[in-house]
């Protein structure tokens, strides 16, 4: 018999109950909840007259409708000022209360983007299956957790039963081998692996990050490669445990301690595919290859390295093809063969759930430090991605560099990511982004987005056009 | 749930591959708190061709004439021709709210995304996935046809038109079951809280780093 896939044994470990019809009902350890989809969940369980099942496993923190200002979020939620993002932090609130669940509130000094607080608290552990009513928490993944994002209806499903009803998906490799170059990182490893296989490249898929290149990077790293798995379509996305995983979950807040820390450990040690892991699909890449991405379109597919043009629409034989590049092209405002280091962003955002992790703050940094954003940006912001995040960079003076350099240093949230606070672009301006989507008007009405690395988006703002920073001399 | 067993409506072509949730239902109209009054805006940034805002009067806004949802010929339609990864991108429900809100109890595509197909059978909503050749013809006779319909029959898996043979198509046995009977997926699990309690109890056992993670916090 085949040995078994790190997504075979996560699967098998939670298995409640497999029908005859192929479905299966499988148990989840850890629920988190934002104040977006989560209210009609909770209407759900009131109409219905249900309880949650285990109290214990849900965690939530309001994270997409907060403001990023330090003035509006020294009010609390009086600070909101929309009173639509007002009352959906409200009722994450009042919920919570009523429900008798942990809530991270706004003013609370861990309070941040979901998938920043889990597991920066350990609230995200090895060998968990981790669920939240929000795509990118295929992030938990990193920590060799089964984690995925579920609609309202299964949050709902989710308080009520601890279950998921759930088919089994295929099993995904994508190993990278090799090492990334200096100035590479895991956001332009994962843009390069969606550019290779698509947007639906993995849909039905689980992914599995492997490789020299996944074994030498750090947690965050592997946080921003789980984080977008969804965008190359897969639900899931993982990476096998080792001692970079043990070493950043032990002591956090909610992690075990003592004698079951040691247990776990023996368990979790386990989390790997085996040798001989069968699977059905395996994608390499070299780590040598991989050169500083950005997009250029309105799909994360539409992603070319920084030495490249834009594609020419007569180049394309198939129409359909032709269609898409000519309304991604036209929507962007773009020439067909610009060269990428020719687009000129109005606006930078460094911050998301991909990229807004101590490190990539750390990195926007080290590429800023010294210098001033170009005249041409007319607003560059760094949002840390939690409270915790903000005070490790500021302990650093990161905050200070920002500022030096014209940026502003703002509070944590989702905040230009979606644009469902008052951050966002206006229509046609281009912003370098370290989000994942770039999809239309995702960060504001008629916005151009283009996805990038932080470092990317740093030296973008100084230089005020796209520029490789494999060439970028430190300061 | 609502009840999906047979449908015939006016089918409205969207011939645009990759359309994202976003796209569905743009992210201002997610801060309700509701999950209805979402069709006005569905496709927002397509139908019309002013920036919506929550709660606004739809009614005054100036119309995409291009949009085929628009257009005379497919108005009420009920079924929604698409094109390849439909849904993909944000896991919001609002997305299959604001389809269902506005009528559509059908997507007929080669391909979705994970969870957006998940969210719609959620809903009573079918999505019916065809090959890309099938999909392409449908495209043209809807094209060609004034009125163009479809008559769809979950319990047969059958897609019936005014010409030709009927196109069979697959559904998960579950899904169908769920759908055709309307059934309440919660109350339907809550039929295995034995299984349920006692996976939890083996599993206490054997992981009991994964309870009481809130008494450990304070």
């Amino acid at each position: 018999m085949a040995g078994m896939t790190l997504y075979d044994k996560l699967w098998q470990s939670h298995l409640v109950d497999q029908r005859d019809d192929g479905s299966a009902l499988i148990y989840i350890d850890r629920h988190l909840i934002h104040e977006v989809t989560s209210p009609q969940a909770f209407e759900g369980l009131r109409m219905a007259n249900r309880e949650p099942w285990r109290r214990d496993c849900n965690i939530a923190v309001p994270d997409h409708n907060v403001p990023t200002r330090p003035y509006e979020r020294r009010a609390g939620i009086a600070g909101i000022s929309d009173p639509l993002s007002r009352l959906q932090v409200q009722t994450l609130g009042d919920n919570c209360r009523e429900f008798n669940i942990v809530e991270i509130q706004i003013d609370d000094r861990r309070q941040g983007v979901v998938h920043v607080v889990g597991p920066e608290q350990g609230a995200t552990l090895p060998g968990m299956a981790v669920v939240c009513g929000d795509s990118h928490s295929c992030t938990h993944g990193a920590f060799g957790a089964l984690a995925l994002g579920i609609g309202t209806s299964e949050v709902e499903h989710v308080l009520a039963t601890q279950c998921l009803s759930q088919e089994k998906m295929r099993n995904m490799l994508v190993r990278v081998d090799g090492h990334l170059q200096k100035g590479v990182t895991a956001k332009d490893l994962v843009l390069a692996i969606i550019g290779k296989i698509g947007t639906a490249g993995g849909t039905g898929f689980a992914i599995e990050f492997g490789g020299q290149v996944v074994r030498d990077m750090s947690m965050e790293g592997r946080m921003t490669l789980c984080n977008m798995s969804i965008e190359a379509g897969a639900r899931m996305g993982m990476v096998g445990v080792d001692d970079t995983t043990l070493n950043y979950v032990k002591g956090r807040p909610y992690a075990p301690r003592g004698a079951v820390w040691d247990a776990a450990v023996t368990a979790w040690r386990q989390l790997t595919s085996d040798i001989d892991a069968k699977f059905d699909t395996v994608i390499q890449l070299r780590g040598e290859d991989i050169k500083p991405q950005v997009t250029w379109g309105t799909s994360p597919e539409m992603v070319l390295p920084i030495d490249a043009s834009l594609p020419l629409p007569r180049d394309v034989e198939d129409e359909a093809q032709r269609d898409a590049l000519e309304g991604a092209l036209n929507y962007m405002g773009l020439e067909p063969g610009t060269a990428i280091v020719d687009i000129r962003p109005d606006k930078i955002f460094i911050g998301s759930c991909t990229n807004a992790r101590i490190e990539d703050l750390r990195s926007a940094a080290a590429i800023v430090k010294g210098r001033h954003i170009a005249p041409s940006i007319k607003l560059a912001m760094v949002v840390p991605g939690s409270g915790e995040v903000k005070r490790q960079a500021e302990s650093e003076g990161l905050d200070e560099v920002f500022t030096a350099a014209g940026m502003e240093w703002r509070e944590p949230g989702c905040s230009m990511c979606l644009a469902m606070n008052a951050d966002r672009l206006a229509p046609g301006e281009h912003c370098a982004s370290t989000s994942n989507r770039n999809f239309e008007s995702r960060q504001g009405f008629g916005g151009r987005t283009h996805l990038v690395s932080p470092a990317m988006a740093a030296a973008a703002a100084v230089t005020g056009h796209f520029v490789d920073v494999r060439d970028w001399e430190a300061s | 749930m609502i009840k999906f067993t047979e449908l015939s409506g006016v089918v409205a072509p969207l011939n645009r591959a990759n359309v994202d949730t976003d796209l569905i239902i743009p992210k201002q109209f997610m801060k309700s708190i509701r999950r209805s009054g979402f069709g006005p805006n569905l496709f927002d940034e397509l139908r019309y061709l002013n920036e919506g805002r929550p709660g606004e009067d739809c009614s005054a806004r100036p119309l995409n004439p291009d949009f085929a949802l628009n257009q005379a010929r497919y108005h009420g339609a009920a079924i929604l021709l698409a094109r390849e990864n439909f849904g993909c991108g944000s896991s919001r429900e609002h997305a299959v709210w604001a389809l269902n809100d506005y009528g559509i109890r059908c997507v007929i595509a080669p391909s979705y995304a994970d969870i957006f197909f998940n969210n719609c059978f959620k809903n009573g909503v079918l999505p019916i996935v065809l090959n890309a050749d099938l999909v392409d013809r449908l495209f043209d006779e809807v094209y060609a046809t004034q009125g163009y319909r479809l008559h769809i029959d979950l319990q047969e898996q059958q897609i019936f038109s005014l010409q030709g043979e009927p196109i069979q198509f697959d559904v998960e046995p579950r899904r169908k079951h769920n759908l055709l009977g309307g059934i309440d997926e919660i109350g339907d699990t809550l039929q295995y809280s034995e299984a349920i309690r006692a996976f939890e109890q083996t599993w206490r056992q054997q992981s009991p780093w994964l309870f009481n993670t809130k008494e450990r916090q304070q």
